[in-house]
């Protein structure tokens, strides 16, 4: 079970790289404090997370290339403290207090 | 023990998935899997020799970068004996290299490697800005590219260098075979599989570029993995997209691949080793004769289409394009004989008889002469204003920068050489920097 904060947040890291910081205004690392629940009352998991990036977060316009089809667009990776996110349940992942997300781009080029 | 065991030491908690077997594997263990690969890679297909001079194609991304740290790593772990510089190339385009180029430069000093850059200015006479300035920001990729493959032969040749290795990675191999399995170009098919690309020595100049021999050690890993072993490593690489190419992914032949490995990782490695085996059945194809026969057009034409990634994927829409393309072939398509008609049209357009077994040493010293083509897409030569390997009377290069000095815009890769051949002075006076050779090809 996660810690929540005092207003329902639990405080995560979320960091970019690969080149998908250019979308999120050339961050690399947010300390960010996401609800704990999600809209159902649940658990917020990776799903939630990576609505909330795009809808709270990102200020580019260009959602797709950082979502697609609802889902982190292939060719992003996700490691979830480290390990990769398939290896965690993928955006089902419900996200605990001072987890490290990081979002990695293979898709841009040297 | 922790949740997800690695299965390789069982002690470690296991961060990676492999996408190529799908097994779980700790930071430590995937190291050194992924290093031990590239080894096999490495020997398995004699891509180096004790002594040999290499240069590395940098361009401080993650392929790059990756391929420079392994191969110093290997090189002293198991004693190659080969000694390793870095060349980057400088498109010229203002502000777009210049964090890359200090990337590259870091690294030098990280590996303790040479490193020489050169710019399109230096090699053409014309910065990728001053491209852009003529040609507008559409179709530039073509320019960046068809440069930038003869850029590293050039510097390689510069710097004495007969051996140039580049980053290209499986999924970059995946997607080639996907493009030409589409335009079903099968020789062509045949050449962007092959771990090696060996030019021939069709130039009596021991120097010429055109002796260059381009190889990929990187060519059975997955970008994942690439990306993660930059990542676990540490290692300083620069990413950033083509700034005149900012829709470049969209509709590509590389979002299917990223498509396909989400639904089965393993496809990636699974198209390149069918592409492998389809080059085999290829008449003439360098998987059958080490590449000296049937290289009629060198690699790097369609290598490297554009400049979003030292690796050249290929621009976005191509996979719209194909289907425009494909749908005018639907009849063709519809009698199920599309194969069997384009084997024919092989063996009958040329005189190369039997696929050869999937023996590389071939004929390898065999000049372009011995296996003159009758179809132009196939005859060997070289480009009679450079002397650059090519399938046509004028390379591809040189046809952009007769137009490009023609002063006409937007100028395809299409154009017929039967200009070039008309401006034949002209592009003489513009190719002076260039190290120009006579040599016919056939
Ligand atoms: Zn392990
Ligand atoms: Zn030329």
């Amino acid at each position: 079970m996660s810690k929540t904060n005092d207003d329902g947040t639990i405080p995560i890291t979320v960091e970019f790289s690969g080149g998908l910081e250019m979308l999120f205004s050339n961050e690399r690392k947010l300390s960010l404090a996401i609800p704990a629940k999600d809209e159902t009352g649940n658990g917020s998991n990776i799903a939630y997370l990576v609505r909330h990036l795009c809808d709270k977060v990102m200020k580019d316009p260009r959602k797709e290339l950082f979502v697609l089809d609802g889902t982190v667009r292939p060719g992003i990776l996700v490691l979830i403290n480290e390990a990769d996110w398939e290896l965690e349940g993928e955006d089902k992942y419900e996200i605990q207090e001072g987890d490290n997300i990081l979002f990695v781009s293979t898709l841009h080029g040297g | 023990m922790p949740p997800n065991p690695c299965a390789s030491c069982k002690t470690n908690r296991a961060l990676i998935l492999r996408p190529k077997d799908h097994s779980k594997l700790c930071k430590g263990c995937f190291i050194d899997v992924f290093e031990a690969e590239i080894h096999h890679t490495i020997t398995a297909n004699k891509l180096f020799y004790r002594g040999e001079k290499i240069a590395i194609g940098a361009s401080g991304g993650k392929d790059s970068t990756v391929l420079a740290s392994v191969l110093k790593t290997l090189n002293e772990r198991y004693d190659y004996g080969v000694e390793l510089i870095l060349l980057s190339i400088d498109e010229g385009i203002k502000g777009y290299r210049d964090d890359s180029l200090e990337t590259v430069k870091r690294n030098a000093q990280q590996y303790n490697m040479p490193l020489t850059i050169l710019g399109y200015d230096e090699l053409y006479g014309w910065t990728m800005d001053q491209v852009v300035e003529q040609v507008g920001k559409k179709g530039n990729c073509t320019y960046c590219g068809v440069f930038r493959r003869q850029a590293l032969d050039r510097g390689a040749a510069r710097l004495g260098v007969k051996h140039v290795v580049t980053g290209h990675n499986a999924d970059d191999v995946a997607e080639t075979v996907l493009m030409n399995l589409l335009r079903a170009d099968l020789p062509r098919l045949s050449r962007t599989t092959s771990i090696v690309t060996s030019t021939p020595s069709a130039s009596l100049d021991p120097n010429s570029h055109t002796n260059i021999k381009r190889s990929k050690p990187l060519k059975y890993a997955y970008e994942k993995e690439i990306v993660l072993y930059a990542h676990h490593k540490n290692l300083d690489y620069f990413s950033t997209e083509c700034i005149y190419s900012p829709e470049a992914f969209r509709g590509s032949a590389r979002a299917l691949i990223k498509n396909l490995e989400r639904i089965r990782p393993s496809a990636i490695l699974d198209v390149v080793r069918s592409g492998e085996d389809m080059a085999k059945l290829v008449p003439g194809s360098d998987e059958g004769c080490g590449g000296a026969c049937g290289n009629a057009v060198p690699a790097g034409e369609e290598e490297e289409g554009g400049c979003g990634s030292a690796n050249g994927r290929t621009a976005g829409g191509d996979m719209a394009n194909m289907e425009q393309h494909l749908a005018q072939n639907e009849a063709a398509a519809e009698n199920g004989l599309e194969v069997e008609i384009t084997s024919r049209h092989i063996n009958d357009t040329h005189d190369s008889s039997v696929p050869l077994p999937a023996g590389k040493k071939g004929k390898k010293n065999k000049g372009p002469s011995s296996t003159q083509r009758k179809t132009t897409k196939q005859v060997m030569g070289q480009c009679k204003r450079c002397g650059y390997l090519s399938s046509q009377d004028i390379c591809k290069a040189c046809v952009l920068l007769e137009g490009l000095n023609k002063n006409r815009p937007k100028n395809k890769i299409e154009v017929g050489y039967e200009d070039g051949q008309e401006t034949e002075k002209e592009l003489n006076s513009v190719t002076n920097g260039l190290n120009k050779l006579h040599v016919e090809g056939g």
